[in-house]
C-alpha cells in the first residue's frame, strides 16, 4: 500500500528526514516511537504533503502512484488520512457542512454520487456514536471551542466519516484523559478492517494496549533504527531509548 | 511571512469604551442539533459546494451588456439638462424647482476627500445623465416589454415571470435610470401598499412623495446627495400603511447598462406607524473599460413601532485585474427611526472599483433600535471605504454594529464609523464589532470607528480583530480533499456568516456565492 524509500526532507534547509524506509501492506498497524524531535510528525506531515517541507532525496509510492507528485487533497481523496497533533479551528463553518463537502469531494474523486442531505445525516450518526463524540459538536464549528479531548475524537469522527485506506495518526493520544484515551483509541480499532491500515505516531506504549501494533518502529534523528514487533513497545516504556540510541550512535 | 500592510487606527473620542482585543473572530452559528435544522445547514452545504463550484467562472458573471434602443440625452450637466430631466419625466413644478435648487447647491460644493480613497479626478461633464431603455407604451402588459430587456433580467435571475413571482419577491426593476416593471404591484395594493417607481410615485402619490422626500437626507447634506437630489432619473418608491405586515420580500435590481452612463437612483422607503417590511436591492453593470459613476440616495423613515430591514448585494462590476474599468460607488443611505422603531442594514459589498458607503441610522425615537451587518470584501485593485452612522437621540435607545471586511489581492478595504450618544440619550447603547480578514500580504486592513459620547449613562462597546487565513487552516482543508480554492471559499464564508445568515434565504445564496467568485485567482 505505502512504500517509502531513503526519504530525505527539510525544512529551512535543515533536514528533519534523513533515510526512511517503510512499507506499510493492507491490514497492519504500525506504530512510530522515537524520542521528542527524531522527525515523527515530520515524517505524517511529509507524506500528506505538507508543503512547509521539501522533500531533498528518495520517493513514496502509494498503491503504486508517485505520492510525492501528487497534491495534498489529491492524496487525501486517494485515501490517505493525517490525523492532526494540533487540529485547527475554522470559525463560522459548521462540521457538518465541512465534512459533507470533504465526503463528496472524495466521492466525487472515486466518480460516486454526492451523498443526499439524508444519507450524509445517517452516516454522520452513525459515525460520530463510534467516538462517542456528541452530535451538538457536528452542528458547531470546526474545531471552535472544542476541549482537547473533543478535537482528538473530532479527528478520529473525521477518519470514519472518510474511510481512509491508510490513517497516519499523529499523536493522537497527547493530551486525553484516561476515558478519552480508550474511546479514541477503541474508534481506531473498530475501523481497523483487513483492507485498510493504520500508522500510529506516539510516545506511549499505553495507546497501544488497545491499538495493538504488527510493527513499531523507533525513529531517531530521521532514520528508523530499530523495528520490532509489539514487544519492543514494551521494553521502551520500561527501559526509555537509550539502549537503541548508545547502540545506533556506536555504529 | 512578508510584511503585512495592516494597518489599525483606532479613533476614540470617548471615555466610556470598553475596548476588547481578541485574536480571533468570534461568532459563529450555534444552532441546537435538531433533525430540522441540520437539514437545512446540510441543504445549505450542498448549496455552498455548488457556489464553490461556480469559482472555475473566472469572469465576471453579470458583464453581459444589452442591445436595445436606450433614450439618452447628450452628456454633460447644466441647470437646462436638470430641467429636461425633470421635464421628461413630466413631474410637477415643485420638483423640478427641488432639482434646481440641489443642483444650484451642488455647483457650491467639492467631492469629499476624508474617505481612504484614492479616487481619480471625476469629469462630470462628461456623463450622460439620463437613458432609458426605449418601452412600446406605458402601462401595457409584460409582453408589451422588450425582450432583449427581458433577456437581460432572466439573465440576471430576476424573477420577473409569472412563476418566479410565486415565490414571494416583488420586484421593481431599474434599468439605467428608468424603472421597468413592477410586479406583483396588484397583491400589494390590496394591502394598502405602494411599491412602484419614483416617478409613478410622483405622479401617483405626490403628496407622500413631497412629504417624505429630502427628509432624512436633504440635499444639502453631501456632494453626491446633491447630485443625485438634482438629477436622479428614477428609483423604488415604497409605502406601508399604518399596523400592515408586508406579506412578501419586496427587491429591487438595478443595473447599468448602457455605456458612459451615470446611474443616480433614489428610494424613498416609508413604513408607517406599526408597519413591517423587509426590502432587498441588487446591483449589477456590464464589464466596461472606462469607469461609471453611480451616485444612489436611499431614505427610509420607520414611524413608531415600525421595523424595516434593507438588504443589499451590491455587485456592480469592479473593473479588471489591473484595475481598468469598474463602477465608482458613491451612496447615502439613511434611515430615521421613530419611537420603538427598528431599522436593520443588512449588507454584502463585493463589487465596484470604489465604493463609498456608510448606511446610517437616526435613533431619534424613544427606544428605537439600529442594526448594522456588513460584509464587504475586495480583490485586485478595488478600493472600499464602508461603515456607517449610529445617531442616538432618543432614550434608551440601542444600536449593533458588525463589519467584516475582507481583504486580497492589491486592495484597501476600510471601515469607517461613528457612534454618537446625544446629550438627551439616557441609556443609549451600543455594540460594535468589526473584523478584518486578509488574504494575502499586499491588500490591506483599516479601521476607522469614532466614538462620540456625550451622556454618561451611555455604554460603548467596540471589538476589533484582524486575522488572516492561515497556511495551517488550508493544509487541513486541503488534507480532508477540499481544493484551496474551496477551502478559501468555505473560510470566508464561514467568516461571513454572522452577517449572511442575516439575508433572505435566496440572497443569501446570492452572496455566498459571489464572495466565492470574488476571490477567483487571489490565492496560490
Amino acid at each position: 500500500m505505502l512504500s517509502v524509500k531513503n526519504l530525505h526532507a527539510s525544512v529551512d534547509g535543515k533536514e528533519i528526514l534523513r533515510g526512511i524506509d517503510l512499507e506499510v501492506r493492507a491490514g497492519e498497524v504500525h506504530a512510530i516511537m522515537g524520542p521528542n524531535g527524531s522527525g515523527k510528525s515530520t515524517l505524517a506531515s511529509v507524506l500528506a504533503g505538507n508543503e512547509k517541507f521539501t522533500v531533498t532525496e528518495g520517493s513514496a509510492t502509494f498503491f503504486g502512484k508517485d505520492l510525492l507528485s501528487m497534491s495534498i487533497e489529491d492524496r487525501a481523496r486517494a485515501g490517505l488520512f493525517l490525523g492532526f497533533q494540533y487540529p485547527v479551528e475554522i470559525p463560522g463553518v459548521t462540521m457538518a457542512n465541512f465534512m459533507k463537502l470533504a465526503v463528496n469531494e472524495q466521492r466525487k474523486y472515486r466518480g460516486e454520487e454526492p451523498l443526499t442531505a439524508a444519507e450524509f445525516l445517517r452516516l454522520m450518526r452513525e459515525k460520530s456514536a463510534i467516538v462517542e463524540l456528541s452530535s451538538k459538536l457536528t452542528s458547531r464549528a470546526v474545531n471552535e471551542g472544542f476541549s482537547g479531548g473533543e478535537k482528538k475524537k473530532n479527528e478520529i469522527f473525521q477518519m470514519a466519516m472518510l474511510d481512509p485506506k491508510l490513517a497516519i495518526l499523529d499523536e493522537t493520544d497527547s493530551g486525553l484523559d484516561i476515558d478519552a484515551l480508550r474511546i479514541v483509541a477503541t474508534g481506531v480499532t473498530k475501523l481497523h478492517t483487513p483492507e485498510n491500515a493504520t500508522v500510529v505516531i506516539t510516545h506511549y506504549q499505553r495507546l497501544l494496549d488497545y491499538i495493538v501494533p504488527d510493527v513499531v518502529h523507533v525513529l531517531y534523528k530521521g532514520r528508523i533504527i530499530h523495528t520490532g514487533d509489539k514487544t519492543l513497545a514494551l521494553r521502551l516504556e520500561k527501559e526509555g531509548y537509550d539502549w537503541l540510541i548508545n547502540a545506533y550512535e556506536e555504529r | 511571512m512578508a510584511k503585512l500592510l495592516i494597518e489599525i487606527r483606532i479613533l476614540v473620542a470617548s471615555k466610556i469604551l470598553r475596548l476588547g482585543k481578541k485574536c480571533k473572530q468570534v461568532c459563529f452559528f450555534a444552532l441546537d442539533f435538531t433533525y430540522l435544522c441540520t437539514i437545512i445547514l446540510l441543504e445549505m452545504a450542498e448549496n455552498e459546494k455548488e457556489l464553490l463550484e461556480t469559482l472555475q467562472e473566472q469572469e465576471y458573471k453579470y458583464g453581459f451588456t444589452t442591445d436595445i434602443e436606450t433614450e439618452t440625452i447628450g452628456k454633460g450637466l447644466s441647470e437646462e439638462v436638470v430641467r429636461l430631466i425633470s421635464a421628461k419625466k413630466g413631474e410637477p413644478d415643485w420638483m423640478t424647482e427641488r432639482r434646481v435648487a440641489a443642483y444650484r447647491h451642488w455647483l457650491t460644493l467639492t467631492p469629499p476627500t476624508w474617505a481612504h480613497l484614492d479616487i481619480p479626478a471625476i469629469d462630470f461633464q462628461d456623463i450622460i445623465y439620463y437613458a432609458a431603455p426605449k418601452q412600446p407604451k406605458k402601462g401595457g402588459s409584460f409582453d408589451d416589454i422588450d425582450p432583449e430587456l427581458k433577456r437581460t433580467f432572466d439573465k440576471l435571475g430576476i424573477p420577473l415571470e409569472e412563476q418566479l413571482a410565486l415565490s414571494g419577491v416583488a420586484v421593481d426593476a431599474v434599468m439605467d435610470s428608468v424603472s421597468v416593471k413592477t410586479t406583483f404591484k396588484k397583491t400589494l395594493s390590496e394591502k394598502g401598499i405602494i411599491f412602484c417607481s419614483i416617478s409613478e410615485a410622483l405622479r401617483d402619490h405626490p403628496d407622500l412623495v413631497k412629504k417624505y422626500l429630502g427628509s432624512v437626507v436633504p440635499y444639502t447634506d453631501n456632494f453626491y446627495a446633491a447630485l443625485n437630489a438634482a438629477v436622479f432619473s428614477d428609483g423604488s418608491f415604497c409605502y406601508i400603511p399604518k399596523g400592515v405586515r408586508c406579506p412578501m420580500e419586496l427587491s429591487t435590481y438595478f443595473r447599468i447598462n448602457a455605456a458612459g452612463t451615470g446611474q443616480f437612483e433614489r428610494t424613498l422607503i416609508v413604513a408607517d406607524e406599526g408597519a413591517y417590511v423587509s426590502y432587498l436591492e441588487g446591483c449589477t453593470a456590464p464589464r466596461r473599460d472606462e469607469n461609471q459613476l453611480h451616485a444612489a440616495v436611499v431614505e427610509i423613515v420607520v414611524e413608531r413601532d415600525a421595523e424595516v430591514k434593507y438588504s443589499t448585494v451590491q455587485n456592480w462590476y469592479p473593473g479588471d485585474k489591473e484595475g481598468r474599468g469598474g463602477v465608482y460607488n458613491f451612496v447615502t443611505k439613511r434611515g430615521i427611526c421613530r419611537e420603538n422603531a427598528r431599522l436593520s442594514w443588512t449588507q454584502v459589498e463585493t463589487g465596484s472599483a470604489i465604493t463609498w458607503k456608510y448606511p446610517s441610522c437616526i435613533l431619534a425615537g424613544d427606544r428605537s433600535v439600529g442594526e448594522f451587518y456588513s460584509v464587504a470584501m475586495t480583490n485586485n485593485r478595488q478600493q472600499a471605504d464602508t461603515g456607517t452612522k449610529m445617531i442616538h437621540i432618543g432614550r434608551d435607545t440601542r444600536s449593533r454594529i458588525v463589519s467584516k471586511g475582507i481583504s486580497a489581492g492589491c486592495s484597501q478595504n476600510a471601515y469607517r464609523g461613528l457612534v454618537r450618544v446625544a446629550k438627551g440619550a439616557e441609556n443609549a447603547r451600543n455594540f460594535s464589532q468589526c473584523d478584518s480578514l486578509l488574504i494575502g500580504d499586499r491588500c490591506g486592513a483599516h479601521t476607522f470607528p469614532e466614538l462620540d459620547v456625550r451622556n454618561r449613562s451611555a455604554i460603548v462597546e467596540h471589538e476589533a480583530t484582524t486575522s488572516k487565513i492561515s497556511d495551517d487552516q488550508l493544509f487541513y482543508c486541503n488534507q480532508r480533499g477540499l481544493s484551496t480554492e474551496d477551502a478559501v471559499g468555505l473560510i470566508v464564508n464561514g467568516y461571513a456568516r454572522e452577517v449572511l445568515a442575516k439575508l433572505p434565504m435566496e440572497f443569501a445564496v446570492e452572496a455566498q456565492k459571489l464572495l466565492a467568485l470574488q476571490l477567483e485567482g487571489s490565492v496560490g
